[in-house]
Formats: C-alpha cells, structure tokens, sequence
C-alpha cells in the first residue's frame, strides 16, 4: 500500500454560486456549492478545495458562510483561495473551518508572507496557487487574477521560490487547459514536479478518465483538482439543482452545448477506473 | 447515561480547532474549545488537536500553563486523544525548524522526513493506510477495529514521531519507504499522526470508538 493519489473536488465560487468558466474566464452559474461539495464527499472525494474566484478583484472574502456551513457536514480536507493577504485573512479562513489555505496574487506580491504564514500556521496549512499561462516564445509565466495579470515570473523559478519560503504545496493550474477538457499540459507538469520536491496538485484540462490516469502514470503528481468533468456529471443527472434548475445556464449545459470536450463522471467511477490501472486511490464503499 | 459526554478541546491559539469541534458536535458529543484548566480537568475526555509548527505550538502551550494542565488530565486516567502535532507535543522534542523540547509525556523524539529523497515529496500530504504493529503491547484497548488494517487516514505532517518504548506503537504507515509511527497507545491516551476528524467515516468511527468506548469502561 502507499499514499494514495488525490482526486480534489475543485469549486469556483462567486458570491453564493457555484460557477465554472473556460480558461478561468466566462463564469457560468451552475448551482449551490454546499450541495455539490455534499454530494461529492458522499462519492468519495479526498479533498474539497474552494476558490473564491472574485475576491481578489473587489478586494473582500464573501466565501465564510459557504466554509462554516461545509465544514460543519463534510469531514474530509477543505483547502480555501481567493482574496487572502495577510496572517489575519488565513487565521479568519481557519477559523470559519477550512483546513489549508491557497495563496496566488499576495504571494508574488510578498512573498514573505510565505515564510512567515508557514512558521506561524505550519507548512501543510499553505497551500501557493500558480497561474501558469504560456508565453509566445514557449515560456511559462505566472500570472494572477484568473490568468488576467502578468507577474513576470517563469513559473518552474517560482515553484523552486516557493519551496525555498517553505510552502506545503503548489496547486498548478495550466490556465490554457483549464475548462477545456482537451487534457493536461503534462509537459509543464513534469517540469515543475522534477523542480521541486513539494506535492503538486495539477488542475486544468481534464476531459475524461483517461486524461486523469496518463497524468497519474506519467508524472509524479501527489493529487489533481477536476472540476467540470464532476460538475456536468452532478447536472446531466438532475441532482439536487436546488432551484438552479430555472438558470440559463443549466439549461446551457443540459442542452450539451459545452460539453463536447467533457466526458463526465462521477468520482466513484473514476477511482475504480484509476485503482483497475494499478493507481492507488482511497475507495469509498 | 442521560446526559452526553464532555470532551474538551485544548486550545493553545495558533490551530485550527474547529475542524475537531465539527467532527465531535456531529457524533453527539458536548464540546468545548478552551485553555481554561478547571473545564478541561472537569471534562469527561480531552482532545489535543494539532496543526501548526511545533515551536510555536510549545511557546504556547507554556504561556497559557497548559503544560500542567494537560499533565494533571491524563493523570486522571480519563480519555486522552492527541492529533497530529497534539501527537508529536506529547514526546521530548522535535527538529522542526529548530530543535525544541516537547511535554515529555511519553519517550522519543519527533524528527522530520528527509528532504531529498528522490519520489519523496514532503509534507506527506493525502491518505494513506495503517498497518497493525504485530510487536505491540498486547493489553492495548484501542479505537480501531481489526477490520481498520489497511484504511485510509488523511495525513498532513513534515515531521514522524519516534517512539522510545516500541511496545506503544499501534499502527505504523509507510511513505517514501520510511515505516513511521502513525499511531501509539499507552494507558488513557490514544495520539495519532492522521487526522480522524478529516479521514470521513473511517475517521469519525475512531474519535466515536475512543471517546464511546473509553467512557463506558
């Protein structure tokens, strides 16, 4: 037996909904995050990981109540991003009941606040979020703000940064891929796993099941954040919709519009596809 | 028994302690998080929770006189459950950061995982299983069930414990090709590496068996 490879249920939060966007842009409203989150604890997920996907830009943290009300129900890590500037922020996210924080635009701005939050809350309470979008001359660079701002970081020199300040953990998100289903960038992947030596958590592109296991069998990733490949399955088969189910958008994505690229699956199926090709996964009876 | 059962939650201010508030409130269990040493020492069970650095943790826990609290708890040989670094703090010392003395409640010291271990990613971060240790004292009663050989419990650590009395140690886990210790028995106290109010029902099975069956004994 060994550690077992990590599948993230990943929210992008705005205000009280649910939203998904392609390329981190174009939010669509999907429904109530709690139910989701609910469901996919109940299927198995390992980790919860919230994104407030505004609070960077209007400077405020409207995500505590949707914590609180989770935390309270869901007994399984829940990781929190968006809007987080200082230690005050992070000790207010812990306290409404998440477990680990991520931490995008305030890191490259002050990356001091990397070292001191990791000495003050512990390295595995820090979680650095990288925004890697690719450059027309082939390199990547970090960027915030949902992929709108350049940084002028490149990103494998980032990551070895962030180790160095003594993060717990990088979340990569292949910004190109993201919402696309078209797979993951498992070049850019490579090269920011054979860089440092903190667990990855890869997000951005999966599409299928198999999108998932070639990430799994060729890099050496220690979990993968999905969202839409979850999301649809939750939608394409009527589950609580809580009254979203009036919203255009539902409507958009019943009508399988978006969903060329996606073939969606709940957590349970995947893990035992996963665990059939020798991945170890936790499997949940 | 009318009335349900008081676990105390000590809180040393730097961890995050609602997560195990959730959890216990959940099982029916009254709780409270508190540094105060009449509630804790007239609570029915008490839980050291633990996320955090353990230097800090330690500055702490002596700056609110905790140390002592938490010694006259377990004396009174009431259910005693360490988590994570509540776990490590129970041992001499550790090398996180910078070499620092712990509670000395229990033989051994805490050190971290080596760093440049090629596959070796640290922190250990994510679920892993548990293992029974065959060399254990045989008059150990714990919170796991037989059938928990094999589970997956929610890790989230740097550093491993290693204890000096082996016969303590309940369940070892491996990462990275290390055997570590992931959990210890030793009279009252139960501590573990893993996180049980985060492991899903497995983990909320072990904080219900600890603080359940220890009460009705």
């Amino acid at each position: 037996m060994s550690l077992a490879m990590r599948i993230i249920s990943r929210l992008d939060i705005k205000g009280p909904n649910l939203v998904k966007g392609i390329n981190l842009e174009g939010l669509r409203v999907l429904g109530k995050p709690e139910s989701f989150a609910k469901f996919y604890y109940e299927q198995g997920a390992d980790e919860l990981f919230y994104q407030d996907v505004v609070a960077s830009l209007y400077g405020r943290n409207s995500l505590h109540d949707i914590i609180s009300k989770t935390a309270k129900e869901i007994f399984i890590p829940l990781t929190v991003g968006g809007g987080i500037r200082c230690i005050e922020d992070i000790s207010n996210i812990l306290k409404a009941g998440a477990d680990k924080v991520s931490i995008n635009t305030a890191a490259i701005g002050n990356p001091d606040l990397i070292s001191s939050a990791s000495k003050f809350f512990g390295a595995s309470t820090i979680v650095i979020s990288i925004e890697a979008i690719k450059q027309p001359d082939g390199r990547y660079m970090a960027f915030t703000d949902n992929g709108r701002n350049a940084t002028g970081k490149e990103v494998v020199s980032w990551a070895k940064e962030i180790e160095q300040l003594g993060a717990g953990e990088i979340q990569l998100t292949c910004v190109d891929q993201e919402g696309s289903g078209k797979g993951f960038d498992l070049g850019l992947i490579k090269d920011v796993t054979s860089a440092v030596t903190l667990p990855i958590v890869a997000h951005g592109g999966a599409g299928n099941m198999q999108h998932v296991l070639d990430l799994a069998e060729d890099v050496p990733v220690s979990g993968v954040a999905i969202s839409s490949l979850l999301h649809y399955d939750y939608i394409l088969h009527n589950r609580h919709l809580d009254g979203y189910e009036d919203e255009g958008n539902v409507e958009f994505l019943k009508s399988k519009r978006a969903l060329s690229n996606i073939d969606s699956v709940p957590i349970s199926q995947l893990k035992s596809f996963l665990i059939e090709n020798n991945i170890p996964c936790r499997k949940y009876e | 028994m009318n009335k349900p059962y008081k676990i105390a939650v000590i809180d040393y201010r730097i961890s995050n302690m609602y997560s195990i508030q959730n959890a216990l409130n959940m099982l029916g269990f009254e709780c409270e998080v508190t540094s105060d040493y009449s509630i804790i020492l007239a609570a029915d069970g008490a839980i050291l929770p633990g996320v955090g650095s353990f230097p800090e943790a330690m500055k702490h826990i002596k700056a609110l006189g905790l140390d002592k609290t938490i010694r006259d708890f377990i004396a009174t040989d009431k259910p005693f459950m360490g988590i994570c670094l509540g776990f490590q703090l129970l041992f001499d010392s550790s090398d996180e950061i910078e070499n620092t003395a712990g509670l000395s409640i229990l033989s051994g010291k805490v050190i971290e995982f080596p760093k440049k271990i090629k596959k070796m990613r640290v922190p250990h971060v994510g679920w892993n299983t548990i293992s029974k240790n065959n060399g254990a004292s045989t008059e150990i009663v714990s919170p796991f069930f037989d059938s928990d050989e094999g589970e997956y419990f929610y890790f989230v650590h740097s550093c491993y414990v290693v204890p000096e009395n082996k016969e303590i140690i309940h369940s070892t886990t491996e990462y990275g090709g290390i055997e570590f210790c992931s959990s210890i028995v030793n009279k009252n106290i139960f501590a573990c590496q893993f996180h049980p109010e985060k492991s899903g029902e497995k983990g909320m099975k072990v904080l219900s068996e600890m603080f359940n069956k220890k009460m009705e004994k």
